[in-house]
């Protein structure tokens, strides 16, 4: 079986600055990872570089997605050969609806798989399910794209998003910071109602409590640009009562 | 990113072909017996060919205005010819059947067939090919409801009196230096007038096309809306692409008596020129309309065309609650330059005006927003409101604004607001990330930023001007 993404001794960073230092990860088909670690230790700049994003360089190592080579593809094309990005802090396009935005993306991943396009009435339907199961009033659908949207509203537009282009696989960016714990749950929800044999999530987080509503299969710590220990979820408790001391990790803040 | 803008900013003018047909040119030059030689060609009463000659010794008089933010080398005004009309058009065609077949491709290929059948629904247009008018459609079905749209040769024929009295009474000969050169030497343009508590049953338009070789086209419009009567007007350009620049001095006039609307728009498409800038149309238009009591003028333009620019649609809100309304976009790239706004003349009591202006600034291009608010010493309770936002594709190109307000009346009320932002990073990845390739994602984020115009265009316009754009940005991104 080809795992679906599969990250092998990644070396990468912005600016000359080393920040995967050799990082291994492999995720199979219909797994939950849950990735925590302090800050600076290049949580985020995974999923950055995972997806392509201008300014991150890799120096070393691969990455694919169902045995892809995920480095040699342009930002559009590692999305839709089916992985997605929740951002953490999600930016507002102003004047661009929601609708036409989401309809756009949703046609170009059809497109690629040589799919039909959806017309306007087929996707308002389905915009209209993914609205109400993130919670959000319909009128969302014809706001712009995050614009004057409330932090929480801004991840539950994420969330809808990622219900609607349905990606193999979810790479989840602190989708709980900020979030009130009703906010929370919603987004949880959502996630959950997208978990199948077929996708699998990567979750970052720096709270255990996210992890009561998605349950990893797997917990990883990322320190200093690398993996430093593994486990199930009951690693994250142990860092919730702990911290991350037991692991030796006491230098961590400067780097924030 | 940068480089890959610069890299990809060649972008296709799909109206850029010459239409091979034989044409009467006059000799390039300007001069005295050209005058009285259009005037007889044309048929002009004598009162006319007075007008022109008057307005010609202002122009003699006259120096191009240098205070616009444009580089233009110094055009030869003895170069240009002043009059060029399709052979086919001599004896007048009286219906489409003699309109020259290569004349009726010109505008299929551009997307405008001439039939009436063939025509969106609810559009009279009148075509102007260089300098006459060719064709105007919907004739009949206008004329029962008492509008008149014609061309304006036809009008000073057929309405003498309407014509000279309202000719000129907007934007005056000596107005400024193109608008005296305009009404020199103009050879044809649009003729509306919607009679009073007539709601005009279509939407009027007119196509200009300059298409044949150092000729520069001098257009007039004049559309008066009697009182209580209600229009909505659209205008379109294009040309061929060339090496040379050619010139586009148009006067647009608009007479809102009380009570009345008019919406007038224009998607500008002209030649912009190829990517350094060689070539490409200079547009100096002078676009005024006078806003009688209770009445709206509503201007509202999407500018992507033309080397260079320079043009202020206007309103003088003379009457009493009259409103005027200036909604924009202009987009310039490669070698473009455009120095465009509004004025809003606030005259009479409670007299309000909007202007929304949105400058969209890629390759080494430069676009100003020059807009003047003015209210007299009459204007009790007048107000303005003004939003002009400026987006920068890449980082070798200009975004300027000059806002200039004079108020001489202490309870008039003038709001201005100003924003600059650039297409961001961020807002890329995310559209990337989301599946959407560059040049989408680019077209998509300036389609958003000018959302508020568009609203304002009519929907088939609306539509056409979105797709203009889409077009205009193609390989704008690497």
């Amino acid at each position: 079986m080809v795992n679906m993404l599969s990250i092998k001794n990644l070396h990468a960073g912005i600016e000359e600055k080393n920040i995967l230092k050799g990082l291994d990860l492999t995720i199979n088909p219909g797994e939950v990872h849950a990735i925590m670690g302090p800050n600076g230790a290049g949580k985020s700049t995974l999923g950055y570089v995972l997806s392509g994003r201008d300014g991150y360089e890799v120096t070393e190592g691969e990455a694919t997605l169902n045995g892809q080579d995920l480095l040699d593809m342009e930002i559009e094309e590692r999305a839709v050969a089916g992985l997605f990005l929740a951002f953490q802090y999600p930016v507002e396009i102003p004047g661009v609806s929601n609708m036409v935005f989401m309809k756009e993306s949703v046609n170009a991943a059809r497109i690629a798989r040589g799919q039909e396009e959806y017309t306007a009435g087929e996707f308002l339907k389905l915009a209209k399910e993914a609205c109400k199961q993130v919670q959000l009033p319909l009128d969302f659908l014809k706001r712009g794209v995050n614009e004057g949207f409330s932090g929480g509203e801004k991840k539950r537009n994420e969330i809808m998003q990622m219900i609607l282009l349905q990606p193999s696989i979810c790479f989840l960016d602190e989708t709980d910071s900020g979030l009130d714990v009703d906010a929370l749950k919603t987004v949880a929800d959502g996630v959950n109602s997208q978990r199948s044999p077929e996708r699998s999530f990567v979750v970052v987080t720096h709270y255990q409590r996210l992890l009561d509503y998605i349950k990893p299969d797997f917990v990883h710590i990322l320190a200093d640009g690398k993996i430093i220990k593994s486990g199930d979820a009951s690693l994250a408790l142990k860092i919730e009562n702990e911290g991350y001391g037991f692991l030796g990790l006491n230098y961590v803040e400067e780097k924030a | 990113m940068t480089d890959e803008i610069d890299q990809a900013l060649d972008k296709k003018y799909e109206a850029g072909f010459v239409t091979d047909i034989e044409s009467d040119t006059f000799e390039p030059g300007l001069n005295e017996s050209v005058i009285r030689r259009l005037s007889k060609l044309k048929n002009d009463p004598e009162w006319l060919l007075e007008w022109r000659l008057s307005a010609y010794n202002t122009w003699l008089k006259m120096e191009m205005p240098d205070w616009a933010n444009l580089g233009i080398d110094e055009i030869d005004y003895q170069a240009i010819s002043y009059y060029s009309a399709p052979k086919s058009m001599k004896d007048k065609p009286q219906s489409l059947d003699e309109v020259d077949p290569e004349l009726i491709r010109t505008y299929e290929k551009l997307g405008i067939p001439l039939h009436e059948q063939e025509r969106l629904a609810g559009v009279a247009v009148d075509i102007v090919f260089d300098s006459v008018s060719v064709v105007t459609t919907f004739r009949d079905k206008l004329a029962e409801a008492g509008v008149i749209f014609c061309p304006i040769s036809e009008a000073i024929e057929k309405y003498p009196d309407m014509v000279k009295k309202y000719l000129g009474s907007v934007v005056p000969r000596g107005d400024n230096f193109f608008s005296a050169l305009n009404s020199a030497m103009f050879t044809d343009g649009s003729f509306v007038y919607i009679p009073k508590g007539v709601k005009c049953p279509m939407e009027l338009s007119t196509y200009f096309r300059i298409n044949e070789l150092n000729t520069g086209q001098f257009e007039r419009t004049l559309i008066i809306a009697d009182e209580g009567s209600e229009l909505s007007y659209l205008e379109g350009c294009t040309a061929p692409q060339r090496d040379e620049n050619q010139l586009h001095a148009a006067v647009v006039e608009l007479v809102a008596l009380d009570d009345s609307k008019i919406k007038y728009s224009t998607v500008q498409n002209w030649y912009p020129g190829d990517e350094n800038g060689k070539g490409g149309i200079y547009n100096f238009v002078t676009k005024r309309g006078i806003a009688h009591t209770n009445s709206r003028i509503s201007w509202t333009q999407v500018e992507t065309g033309s080397a260079v620019t320079w043009k202020y649609p206007s309103c003088i809100l003379k009457g009493d609650n009259s409103v005027g309304e200036f909604y924009s976009v202009a987009l310039t790239r490669g070698c473009q330059q455009a120095d465009t706004g509004t004025k809003m003349i606030h005259l009479g009591k409670n007299t309000r005006s909007t202007i929304i202006a949105k400058g969209i600034s890629a390759g080494r291009s430069n676009n100003a927003y020059r807009g003047l608010v003015k209210m007299g010493p009459k204007a009790e309770n007048a107000r303005n409101f003004t939003e002009c936002d400026s987006l920068l594709i890449g980082d070798k190109c200009g975004a300027h604004t000059y806002p200039y307000i004079e108020s001489r009346n202490p309870t008039a009320i003038v709001e201005h607001e100003a924003t600059t932002s650039k297409v961001s990073d961020e807002q890329m990845f995310l559209c990337q990330q989301r599946g959407l390739d560059p040049e989408k994602a680019v077209s998509m984020i300036v389609n958003g930023f000018c959302k508020e115009v568009f609203k304002e265009l009519p929907m088939e316009f609306a539509v056409e001007a979105g797709k203009l754009l889409e077009i205009s940005l193609e390989g704008s991104v690497g």
